[in-house]
């Protein structure tokens, strides 16, 4: 590892606070990006089943799909 | 050939065989993004004249190749969509909008704070900085001009052709540090003649490159399944799906 310490890891020499704010920022960025499509996906299916639901009527409701 | 197109116009198919991909790309992704960037931020040697701010080079210049060529994704499957008419070919071009405009944000975002420390400022109008803003409007542009139809085959036509339109952007960026006297400095990976990067700084760019190329493929081939389950949420294949996943 080039840094000595934890404190020299944070401070980069006066250049940290700009290192780290690009990186939070990107990991940031790309969590989101990765996370929208996943929800997105999610809540469609759970919509499209409560949809199907009550198109069958039925209270059990479970033989959907026959799988 | 004929076969392949057929299966690539499937929805379940595709549908399928990205969660296969998925399953292994993504964890792949993810170790390949940690090993790279750790490598890049603690064990790397600063520069000997820019010092430790370089090290944003680990995140700035993946996310901006990877903008780049996710613009060639985008205008592509544009183009094929036009064409053929075929609507997978929509959905991957709708998919890649939005992902584009984050990698490009990305890039943007990094590269402003790479150039307070390095140039002492944070924005100029440079010409590779204007271009890559105007890449960043381009992709808005399209996710935009796509909420903006009520028709979605109206819709897909008119992004294609804008991403077709935009396309000459491009060239422009990569040459642009060559074209203009810039701030922006040239590029430090070449194809053609010696890198003007040290070894030891090269090969954890190029994971970082390769890791972000694999990251755009998974968050391209997520949107697009999100996507599928949309416009399929009539068909059988979907219904069966949604009744499952509502069972656990």
């Amino acid at each position: 590892m080039y840094f000595d310490s934890l404190h020299a890891l944070l401070t980069m020499d006066g250049h940290g606070v700009y290192v780290w704010s690009a990186y939070l920022v990107t990991f940031a960025v790309v969590v989101t990006v990765l996370a929208s499509p996943v929800r997105r996906h999610k809540r469609l299916l759970r919509q499209l089943a409560a949809e199907l639901k009550r198109q069958q009527g039925a209270p059990t409701g479970r033989t959907i799909g026959g799988g | 050939m004929w076969p392949i197109f057929h299966k690539f116009g499937s929805p379940p198919w595709l549908y399928s065989i990205s969660g296969a991909i998925l399953r292994w790309l993504l964890p792949a992704t993810v170790i390949a993004l940690i090993v790279g960037v750790s490598w890049g931020l603690l064990f790397t040697s600063p520069d000997f004249r820019q010092g430790n701010s370089y090290r944003i080079i680990y995140i700035h210049v993946p996310a901006a190749v990877v903008a780049l060529a996710g613009y060639y994704v985008m205008a592509l499957a544009g183009a094929v969509s036009l064409i053929w008419r075929m609507k997978m070919a929509d959905v991957a071009m709708k998919a890649a909008a939005p992902i584009g405009a984050a990698f490009t944000f990305i890039a943007l975002f990094t590269g402003a704070v790479w150039g307070k420390p390095t140039w002492g400022t944070w924005w100029v109008w440079d010409a590779r900085i204007t271009s890559m803003l105007i890449l960043l409007f381009l992709y808005l542009g399209v996710v935009a001009l796509y909420e903006a139809f009520d028709n979605k085959e109206a819709a897909s036509k008119a992004c294609a052709v804008l991403s077709l339109v935009g396309m000459v952007n491009i060239p422009i960026i990569y040459k642009s540090v060559d074209w203009w006297y810039s701030l922006h400095q040239p590029a430090t990976i070449k194809f053609t003649e010696k890198s003007t990067i040290d070894p030891s700084m090269f090969y954890p760019l190029l994971l970082c490159i390769a890791a972000f190329y694999a990251l755009f493929t998974c968050c391209l081939l997520l949107n697009m399944r999100a996507e599928l389950i949309q416009r399929e949420s009539r068909t059988q294949w979907v219904k069966k799906l949604a009744s499952e996943s509502g069972k656990n």
